[in-house]
């Protein structure tokens, strides 16, 4: 998993089936990276409702978050309007986890992206990662405490 | 991460049992959630188990997306602390879960016969919504990644929460402490 002090690797994706979102697009603002392995599987679910959630906490801080997984723009679009998501699922569908592999948080063995996290600040660079169990939701607890850090700095 | 329990428990809580018992447990909690539902009487289970060395928290936790009654059905049972019957309110709001709509829980204000026009004002009120807003971000501060999420005596409790579960391990940190 990429180190915290590294500038985060640009990259572009599709966030709807016809629109793509690149990350430097994002610069001025903090960026939380969500790595996940899968749409609809129970655990994700419970993350990404969660994060859906605590938008507006992250939102104080002056950071958008962002989900990554290699699922496809469709599956995302059902997906996202299926739980009412109020923030962009990235597909790192093509080449298939490329976005992951970058990060260093590709599952290989899975063919998915392990469930890791990536605070990003104002210029991309990395200020905080957290790599968690892939069965185990890793809350928002940790992303919060790494925005009010960078806050007070 | 290790999660604690962000603030710690106060008077602004919801305690019920000893307030000075040497383990405390902390439910963060959805109305409409339906494993929620099923922590409901293992709970009680484990109060009726433990006894005098316990204390129970319930803090809201409505995730608002796939539970739509959850928010307002917190708000309820806030109104009805307001006339000391949060309790009441919160047992017959997990009883009757299915039914979580305004009407059902007037209804259900009025069976435990809380003074419905107090009731419907309090529920408008900026400081009972706040209690649940703030339920809800002190949930996310402590590292609540789902509901019903525990902590026990401040640290969050990543263990089964069946009856057997709980209870065993409740009764085990009590004889630590004995040590």
């Amino acid at each position: 998993m990429l180190a915290i002090g590294t500038q985060g690797p640009d990259f572009e994706l599709n966030s709807t089936p016809d629109q793509k979102l690149k990350l430097s697009e994002l610069r001025g603002k903090r960026v939380i990276l969500a790595f996940y392995p899968a749409d609809w599987s129970p655990v994700c679910g419970d993350q990404m409702t969660l994060y859906n959630a605590t938008l507006k906490f992250f939102s104080k801080h002056n950071a958008q978050l962002v989900g990554i997984s290699v699922d496809s723009k469709w599956c995302h679009l059902a997906y996202s309007q299926n739980n009412k998501f109020h923030f962009p699922l990235l597909a790192d569908f093509e080449p298939k986890g490329m976005v992951a592999r970058l990060y260093g948080v590709y599952d290989e063995k899975e063919g998915e992206c392990q469930r890791a996290l990536f605070v990003l600040d104002e210029k991309g660079i990395i200020r905080w990662n957290y790599l968690s169990p892939v069965g185990l939701n890793p809350g928002a607890d940790g992303i919060l405490d790494a925005l009010e850090e960078l806050d007070n700095l | 991460m290790a999660s604690r329990l962000k603030p710690a428990v106060s008077s602004k809580d919801h305690i019920l049992g000893n307030k000075n018992a040497p383990l405390e447990l902390v439910e963060y909690g959805d109305y409409q959630c339906p494993h929620c539902g099923r922590a409901y009487p293992i709970i009680k289970e484990v109060q009726e188990a433990i006894g005098d060395s316990l204390k129970f928290v319930f803090r809201n936790f409505p995730l608002s997306d796939p539970h739509p009654d959850a928010f307002n059905a917190a708000v309820a049972a806030e109104a009805a602390a307001l006339q000391h019957r949060f309790w009441e309110m919160h047992d017959i709001i997990y009883e009757n879960q299915e039914q979580l709509d305004w009407r059902s829980l007037l209804g259900y204000a009025k069976k435990i016969g809380l003074d419905l026009a107090a009731f419907k004002t309090d529920i408008e009120k900026d400081s009972v919504i706040g209690k649940v807003e703030y339920d809800f971000e002190s949930g996310i501060r402590s590292g609540v990644n789902g509901t019903p999420s525990f902590f026990i005596n401040g640290e969050k409790y990543e263990g089964g929460w069946g009856a057997y579960d709980l209870t065993a391990y409740l009764r085990s940190l009590l004889v630590s402490f004995r040590v």
